[in-house]
């Protein structure tokens, strides 16, 4: 791959830009391609984040920011079958499935619910910026912010494809939409001056629920090949009206050597009822940024997350709750489990404004570390202009209990046994907040296959 | 079956155990008893393995093999079951996930196949009948919440399930009101046969009413001063343990010539 030590590859950028503008063909007087324009100007200004911006301290960009990622094809490559999605999917979910193959939409693959409720858009955002462009451009690009983000800015340069998700004011989705993005890493064969950069895909999601609307969406990222190395960057918008009941799941099983750089940004009108639940369980570099802005008064917002990380992983969360309007409830609850080398970063700041009397506001970050090596930075950061507010925080890390691995051994399991038991356990009350059962039983699963993997390779037993 | 040997043992460079000497022979009931502090506990945690305790001398040996160089998981898969004092909570596992694996760990290293769900289910209820627990426990994570007559019933249903070759339970009977303390024993005694031993714990007399033992041993300060039958756990309950702490004085007085 090409490297280069002293720049943070940002001309590549820019003329892939005027490469992908080109490919547009007379796409370029849009309402959406002013936005990218305005993106790509962002990210030309700013470029990648450092070390040296507080957002990054702990986790260092900069192998990323030196690769020349390149696009990936348009089309999924042939012979690709729903066999291969196979490991992917959640038998038993009845909903709309969308795959998204290197960033495109790959009908061939996915399965369209066929009695949607009147009024509700649910497909791939291509479609939805020539159908129902006046559903779309008014969010697009509008509510997660780019300036001064240099992923999300090059995502928003790039948004081509993607989902969109639109439900009118009081329609109900029963059965979640899984929107299925796949990365088989393949680069595009343009013999570029670049070489052989692996590839890139801005996957885009935008979600937008009237009022009283509800339904859920479950995000998956995974890679086809295990070790493969490629670029996630990902933007996720979400715009939940009055009173909406939303409940949103990312799973990310990212490749081994793939790196996954995402932003999901939440709004929230009054009276909302919003759940997050964020799993991340394979990828070289994980960074998750997530906003929920309680923007209207009575909101209920839960953020969920769950992450593992061996070897010489890392995996960074980054989560904000900005508390805009009075009498609204926030709850956020993070686990990790690390092991080998693996690092991980907890970052969770809880923004009360100063209209929002009444906040009540909970954060809890607790780590497993199971090696020696293991690291975890874990920082709340209470950020609070109100005074008549409720307003939390609890952080713990350490290792399994002595006590119970003994009690288990005692009953005949092996120390590994034990380990990979609590450890599961720990793990599991998490995932058992997802509301979805097949999707609970079959994460359950992978965790549990996970941690076998780690605890019988060595990586992680701690001796 | 069990043959302890002189053994000593130390946590924390704190010495507990003085040499202990044991026999326990296939079907027979031992009860250990001894004022707090004597090293009860100690004794059966080294039994069962743990790790925080250090054996500095002697030896044990568990039908013929060296007990002292096996993993705690090792002698559960050999037959030694350790009923605790003070059973661990275990948030997020639940209690027929833990039987279950615990059992096909055992059975695993028995030869057999290990058992199915619904195998399980069988016989887990006919086990929970012996000792009066509701099938409702089973989805409860282990020891959680659960009162402490709840706690050493639970105990008793892993013994049932797991069919241990010798059993030490310890300090079973603390905490337990009058009826508990018969479901416990009944529990046992049904478990009891004669390829099946077990060692009690206790500082009380009042559980050896209901589990009779063939054999009573009195540990103080670390080692057996005094072994009988069952009617020496009566003299105990009658005149406590100063007059065994004053005979043993006596004695070390008379071997020391002072």
């Amino acid at each position: 791959m090409s490297v280069d030590k002293s720049t943070d590859r940002r001309e590549w950028y820019l003329a892939s830009f005027r490469g992908f503008e080109k490919s547009l063909n007379g796409g370029t007087a849009s309402a959406l391609h002013q936005v990218r324009r305005a993106a790509i100007d962002c990210f030309a200004e700013t470029g990648f984040p450092s070390r040296r911006d507080e957002g990054w301290r702990h986790t260092n960009i900069a192998p990323v920011a030196r690769i020349s990622f390149r696009s990936a094809p348009d089309s999924p490559p042939a012979g690709l079958s729903a066999d291969q999605l196979a490991p992917f999917t959640y038998p038993g979910l009845d909903g709309t499935q969308l795959v998204f193959v290197d960033g495109h939409f790959a009908p061939s693959l996915s399965t369209q619910e066929t009695s949607l409720p009147p009024g509700v858009v649910v497909g791939s955002l291509a479609a939805a910026l020539k159908e129902v462009p006046d559903l779309v451009e008014p969010h697009l690009g509008q509510n997660a912010p780019y300036a001064g983000e240099g992923f999300a800015a090059l995502n928003t340069a790039f948004i081509r494809d993607g989902a969109f998700v639109y439900l009118p004011a009081g329609a109900g989705l029963d059965a979640p939409v899984h929107l299925l993005y796949l990365s088989t890493a393949r680069a595009e064969n343009e013999g570029q001056d670049a070489g052989d950069g692996p590839p890139v895909t801005y996957p885009r999601t935008l979600i937008v629920a009237e009022d009283k609307a509800r339904g859920s969406v479950i995000e998956s990222y995974v890679g086809l090949e295990p070790e493969a190395s490629y670029l996630t960057n990902a933007v996720t918008e979400i715009v939940l009206g009055a009173e909406t009941r939303f409940e949103h799941c990312k799973i990310q099983r990212e490749s081994g050597g793939a790196y996954h750089v995402a932003s999901l940004h939440v709004t929230e009108a009054q009276g909302c009822r919003f759940t997050s639940h964020n799993i991340s369980l394979s990828g070289q570099l994980i960074r998750n940024d997530i906003t929920t802005v309680l923007a209207g008064e009575g909101v209920e917002s839960t953020l969920n997350g769950l992450y593992l990380a061996s070897g010489d992983e890392h995996v960074d969360n980054h989560t904000c709750i900005e508390h805009a309007s009075p009498d609204c409830v926030s709850h956020e609850f993070y686990k990790g489990v690390l092991s080998g080398q693996a690092h991980g970063v907890f970052r969770g700041k809880i923004h009360v404004h100063k209209v929002a009397q009444g906040t009540d506001a909970y954060q809890s970050n607790q780590n497993l570390l199971l090696s020696d090596d293991a690291q975890i930075t874990s920082k709340p950061q209470l950020e609070i202009y109100a005074d008549d507010v409720k307003c939390s925080h609890g952080s713990t890390t350490g290792q399994l209990d002595e006590d119970a691995i003994f009690y288990l051994r005692t009953r005949g399991l092996s120390r590994a046994g034990a380990t990979g038991v609590l450890t599961q356990a720990f793990a599991g009350e998490i995932l058992d907040l997802i509301g979805f059962e097949p999707v609970r039983d079959r994460l359950a699963q992978l965790v549990s296959a996970e941690l076998e993997a780690t605890l019988h390779n060595g990586s992680g037993a701690r001796e | 079956m069990l043959q302890v040997n002189n053994l000593h043992a130390e946590v924390e460079d704190t010495k507990i155990l003085n040499g202990i000497n044991l026999e326990v022979n296939p079907g027979e009931i031992h009860a250990i008893m001894g004022p707090n502090g004597s090293g009860k506990s100690t004794l059966a945690q080294v039994l069962a393995g743990h790790e925080a305790y250090k054996v500095t001398s002697g030896e044990a040996t568990f039908e013929g093999r060296d007990l002292l160089d096996m993993a705690p998981e090792e002698r559960a898969r050999r037959g030694i079951f350790l009923a605790f004092q003070y059973p661990v909570e275990i948030p997020g596992v639940n209690s027929a996930y833990f039987l279950r694996t615990g059992l096909n760990e055992i059975r695993k290293a028995r030869g057999e196949d290990p058992m199915d769900a619904i195998d399980f289910l069988g016989l887990i209820r006919e086990k929970l009948a012996l000792v009066k627990m509701d099938e409702s426990f089973l989805k409860r994570s282990v020891n959680e919440g659960f009162s402490g007559g709840e706690k050493k019933r639970h105990e008793i249903l892993q013994l049932a399930v797991l069919e241990p070759r010798l059993a030490i339970l310890d300090e079973t009977d603390s905490g337990l009101d009058i009826d508990a303390l018969k479901i416990v024993a009944h529990g046992v005694n049904t478990l009891h046969s004669p390829d099946k031993s077990i060692v009690v714990v206790t500082h009380y007399q009042r559980l050896l009413d209901y589990i009779v033992p063939d054999f009573v041993h009195v540990l103080m300060g670390g080692r057996i001063v005094k072994s009988g039958d069952k009617s020496l756990a009566l003299e105990l309950e009658q005149r406590g343990y100063d007059w065994i702490a004053q005979e043993t004085a006596d004695r070390v007085a008379d071997t020391v010539g002072v």
